[in-house]
């Protein structure tokens, strides 16, 4: 049984599957809710198959059809990886279970296939093992996402998605014409040789501007941040928490793989890292503050995103010294952010659906009324605020400890001041769900599949807080952010 | 060499030039129309530089990826003159419109 | 050994399964809900009196489980944890008869006794707590499990009130995780220490960062404990139903607070430790200063409810001052303080509780010749008052007696006029209010009064505080017995803080 379940090709499954479902859910469109949740389960079940490949076997690497690099494409899975996929099925099928309630009928045929290729392109992004194959991916993400986002219709959703598609193309433009120069330096595309390979010279300092420039961009984070918002706030419920969940993190699981593969190791100088962990320092002050501004609550839970993005970017300064608690710290606010923002969007879904509103103020007694969602809008919180037991806190934490070591009080300010700005805003909310608004509106039910999908994730979120040893050393496995630093 | 480089420095200026006019112009088909330009740009450096040094066989891998980065950009900018036509019908104009508005 | 390590988390369970099933529950079950919350507050006290007799005869209760490389979640129970956690477990059973009976009728009942476990629940955590990373993560849990309470009714009063209160106690929170944390990139461990703290031996180059640490947790948890200036929550809290204004002044929040007080300077820092880098000192004094101050801001409330908050305010200190003198029997003194205001001043919220309900009286100056129409209750909150006042046999007596021998133990001498001043306030803010009750006539009719038949109102809000009180009375009385609150506070400053 185990001999058969490890020769399985699985990160070949994760790829081909979702890819393959979309198509079949064009052919079929009447099952297309059945069948888009089978292939999403059988996706999530390709994970573990993958998981427990890399959990006795160690780092996957295959290439594709024998040809190899430099030739042929490869996929390559370590521990980070298979945190990102586990974290892409996770969240994709509580999303999916939402979205066959959410949908409408003539939606649902438009919804399915367009997922389903954006799991595929995330999967793959994840899996890739060099630069250009990198690209294909973003593009084959970012047209899905987009499309997704014009599904709402209408003009805020239209504006957004177009704000969008021109960001995501720029950035990958910008991507591209960095692995031009990369593979025109060193002659290949492969990450695994180009770490090897490279050295300090202009193309590479050319490639580091205009690839991080791309990356950042299609990260959002600040000051690049502007399409987000807009593209959030507009999608579909269930759109926006993949949005905010799991896109995001893809372009910036990227960054950070070049910059601990090929940039980290040869660019001497701090100015970079200390300019990334400023933009992530404005990030979340920026973020936050405008989210506590916000009168509607998609759109809060958009600027929410902003700020929590600029955490990530932290990480970079306090590597040098702290690396593998900063990264880990990193990676785990990325995943516990997943789980936390998609329960977000998706609560905030279900109050629309229920109110037919996302006016904070107007929220008119929801604690009572639709007390799952409630909950769940309320453990993402915590879990967004960092407060103890959750991802957040976890992930906070670990950051912190980078920080102090290093005495960087400035981050450590920007994170203390991050924590207290984002409880300002989550309770801004909460308090008026327990409060009577001015004007009732009528309420729809809410299929309990939503509520209960929502409830799941802000769970998962809180349980990560629990998890914190079996996970990091599951990431620890291939050894993704190097041993250069001894623990306290 | 000499002249890949060239080729090189005016697929480089095609992605400037692009991404001045992307930013400059409002009307989304000019917009579009400028992502192309920067694509072609992007392009040009990868077949300029497939011709390495000392070697008489063009390099096939640029090449291939140029391929993949046209069917690429086709299909990117059909979405976005879908996109474009859609938000034309919606608002009457082909702009991006502004920010959302803060209550309904 | 085995059952022995789970134990502490088998209390925390005993509150916690049954609050998780109560959110589940329909309203109308209101049988099924009550069968749930007392069988899981009697669950907790059989669980709590099984190793009180245990750790007297010196056994060791301990769950550990990791929580982050390193760092582990842990669940202790020694004689002070104990100590905590046993008044957290009694009054929890009582305020929840008395919660029963006051929210009769009332809607959201499911959702309020939810809360009102996960509240003893994380109470529970923070006394069991045996590292100050545990500590922490209750002590935030403690902050979202009473907010939902605190804004229980839905008014637009209550909505301020909540945010009043989260912006002081997330504040508070974020002070509380920079501390720890700094605290732990220098140590690299928040295991706390009887006998002196774990922060001994540590390199005099880190002195001046270790006093901004003791500032930032003492500030931390200060918010909670109400120390002045940080105090402005708690008044403002008195919106809340009474059964969780007696929680959170007697049981909960305002003990918290004090509790890890009591275990920064005794279990983090050590309480030498502490004195020599010059921290007790001051904070002794911000504890007179806030005593002296809740007590004089008190005597000018009208309002009954206000009134008991800043005697709060006021009284909690009792147990910061005893801490931070710094004395074997001044430790005492504010140790069993936990206890002793815990019993008065939830004896007192009920009866206010009391009045409300029964006649809708909210003021002092309605409360003209109350005794006669409610004399159980007015008794009882005649024993809360002359507690609080400090005079004998009542337990406030006990307290301030062990605080001023302490005081005078160590040199101290300026805290016997602190004691004396804020007894002399005391009395000044409690009398008149014994006097309307006992000795005015009663006016024609009462602001809103409710027909009980002939008892003077419902038993389930009549019997906790003639119970509390009664309690109160004995804890006075019978100081000798081996299991008084006075005698484990004895045991524990003689096996955690002081050396024999």
């Amino acid at each position: 049984m185990g001999a058969m379940f490890t020769t399985i090709p699985w990160a070949s499954a994760l790829i081909l599957l979702p890819l393959a479902g979309g198509m079949i859910c064009f052919l079929w469109p009447r099952m297309v809710n059945a069948l888009g949740l089978i292939t999403v389960f059988a996706t999530a079940l390709s994970v573990i198959g993958l998981g427990w490949q890399i959990i006795n076997d160690g780092v996957y690497h295959h290439p594709i059809g024998g040809w190899g690099a430099p030739l042929g494409i490869d996929l390559y899975a370590d521990g980070l990886s298979l945190l990102m996929l586990s974290m892409t099925a996770l969240v994709g099928i509580c999303i999916s279970i939402y979205s066959t309630a959410y949908f409408k009928r003539e939606h649902t045929t438009r919804f399915w296939p367009l997922w389903l290729f954006l799991l595929g392109a995330l999967n793959a992004l994840f899996l890739s093992a060099d630069i250009f194959n990198v690209y294909v991916t973003f593009e084959l993400m970012g047209l899905a996402a987009v499309a997704l986002v014009a599904l709402a219709g209408g003009r805020d959703a239209l504006g957004g998605a177009m704000r969008y598609l021109l960001a995501a193309l720029l950035g990958s433009l910008a991507y591209l014409l960095g692995v031009a120069l990369l593979y025109h330096g060193f002659g290949t595309v492969d990450i695994a040789l180009l770490s090897q390979r490279v050295e300090p010279s202009p193309v590479l300092w050319a490639t580091l501007g205009l690839m991080s420039a791309g990356l950042l961009l299609k990260t959002a984070l600040f000051p690049l941040h502007f399409w987000l918002p807009p593209a959030h706030a507009s999608a579909p419920a269930p759109v926006s928490a993949l949005l905010s969940a799991l896109v995001v993190k893809a372009s910036f699981y990227i960054l950070l793989r070049l910059w601990l593969e090929i940039f980290e190791p040869v660019v001497d100088d701090k100015s970079v890292a200390s300019l990334l962990g400023l933009l992530g320092a404005a990030a979340v002050i920026w973020g936050s503050v405008q989210a506590l501004r916000q009168t509607r609550l998609k759109l809060l839970i958009a600027y929410s995103t902003v700020a929590q993005i600029g955490y990530l970017f932290l990480a970079f300064p306090l590597a040098a010294a702290a690396g593998v608690t900063a990264w880990s710290a990193a990676v785990y606010l990325a995943v516990s952010h997943a789980l936390a923002k998609a329960a977000m969007f998706l609560a905030a879904g279900n109050l629309i659906h229920f109110g037919g509103h996302d006016r904070i103020a107007d929220l008119d007694r929801v604690v009572q009324r639709l007390p799952l969602t409630a909950g769940a809008f309320a453990l993402a919180g915590v879990s967004i605020m960092g407060l103890p037991p959750s991802g957040g806190f976890i992930g906070k934490w670990l950051m912190l400890e980078a920080a102090l070591t290093q005495e960087r009080w400035d981050l450590v300010a920007v994170m203390i001041l991050g924590g207290l700005l984002a409880g300002a805003y989550i309770f801004k909310v909460l308090g008026y769900a327990f409060t009577q608004a001015d004007i009732t509106h009528e309420s729809k039910t809410v299929p309990a599949s939503m509520e209960w999908a929502a409830l799941l994730l802000a769970m998962g979120a809180i349980l990560l807080g629990f998890l914190a040893v079996p996970v990091l050393s599951l990431v620890g496995i291939g050894d993704p952010f190097g041993v250069s630093e001894v623990r306290p | 060499m000499s002249t890949a480089f060239l080729y090189a420095l005016v697929g480089m200026g095609l992605f400037s030039l692009g991404l001045y006019a992307l930013i400059v112009h409002t009307h989304l088909l000019r917009k579009i129309l400028a992502l192309n330009v920067m694509g072609s740009g992007v392009f040009l450096v990868l077949v300029a530089l497939a011709k390495r040094t000392g070697e008489i066989q063009p390099d096939p891998v640029p090449h291939a990826m140029v391929i993949t980065g046209i069917v690429v950009a086709v299909s990117a900018t059909a979405l976005a003159l879908t996109l474009t036509l859609k938000l034309n019908e919606e608002t009457g104009r082909a702009e991006l419109p502004d920010e959302q508005r803060e209550s309904h | 050994m085995n059952w022995d390590a789970w134990l502490p988390l088998l209390v925390i369970l005993s509150s916690l399964l049954p609050g998780l099933i109560i959110f589940a529950l329909a309203e109308e079950r209101v049988r099924l809900r009550t069968v749930l919350n007392l069988s899981g507050a009697l669950i907790k006290l059989a669980l709590v009196g099984w190793m009180l007799w245990g750790v007297y005869n010196g056994n060791h209760y301990e769950t550990r489980l990791a929580l982050l490389p390193n760092l582990d979640l842990v669940l202790r129970a020694g004689p002070l944890s104990l100590f905590f956690v046993t008044l957290s477990a009694v009054l929890w059973m009582v305020t929840t008869v008395y919660a029963i009976g006051y929210l009769e009728g009332s809607p959201h009942r499911s959702r309020f006794f939810g809360f009102f476990s996960l509240c003893v629940t994380t109470t529970v955590g923070v006394a069991l707590a045996g590292n100050l990373i545990t500590f922490l993560l209750f002590y935030e849990l403690l902050t979202l499990a009473t907010y939902p309470l605190l804004v229980h009714r839905g008014t637009e009063a209550a909505r301020r009130a909540g945010r009043t209160y989260l912006a002081y106690t997330i504040f508070g929170g974020a002070l509380l995780l920079l501390g720890t944390a700094w605290l732990y990139s220098i140590t690299g461990t928040l295991e706390f220490a009887p006998q002196g703290g774990f922060l001994n031996g540590i390199g005099k180059e880190h002195h001046p960062a270790l006093i901004i640490i003791f500032i930032l947790l003492i500030a931390g948890f200060g918010v909670k404990a109400a120390l002045v200036p940080l105090h402005g929550w708690l008044p403002k809290a008195m919106v809340a139903p009474a059964p969780v204004s007696a929680l959170l002044h007697a049981v909960a929040v305002v003990k918290a607070g004090a509790f890890g007080i009591v275990r920064v300077v005794y279990d983090v820092f050590g309480v030498e430790f502490a004195a020599d880098l010059g921290v007790t000192g001051p904070l002794a004094w911000l504890a007179a200063f806030t005593i002296i101050y809740g007590s004089l801001r008190a005597l000018f409330q009208d309002d009954l409810k206000r009134r008991l908050a800043f005697s709060t305010v006021s009284q909690v200190s009792y147990i910061t001052l005893g801490v931070a003198i710094a004395g074997p029997i001044a430790t005492i003194g504010g140790v069993v303080h936990l206890v002793h205001q815990g019993l008065m001043k939830i004896t007192l919220f009920f009866c206010a509780g009391n009045l409300a309900e029964t006649l809708g009286i909210h003021k002092i100056s309605e409360m003209n010749g109350v005794g006669r129409r409610m004399p159980w209750t007015m008794a009882a909150f005649t024993i809360g008052a002359f507690g609080m006042i400090g005079a004998p046999p009542i337990a406030g007596f006990i307290t301030k007696w062990y605080l001023g021998l302490g005081a005078l133990e160590v040199g101290q001498d300026w805290v016997i006029f602190v004691l004396a001043g804020s007894s002399l306030l005391n009395a000044a803010y409690f009398l008149p209010i014994l006097h309307r009750a006992w000795f005015q006539e009663p006016p024609d009719a009462w602001p809103e009064e409710h027909n009980f038949g002939r008892k003077e109102t419902a038993w389930a809000l009549l019997l906790p505080p003639v119970l509390t009180a009664i309690l109160a009375l004995a804890v006075g009385l019978l100081v000798t017995l081996p299991f008084s609150p006075l005698e484990w506070a004895k045991l524990i400053a003689a096996r955690e803080f002081y050396q024999p």
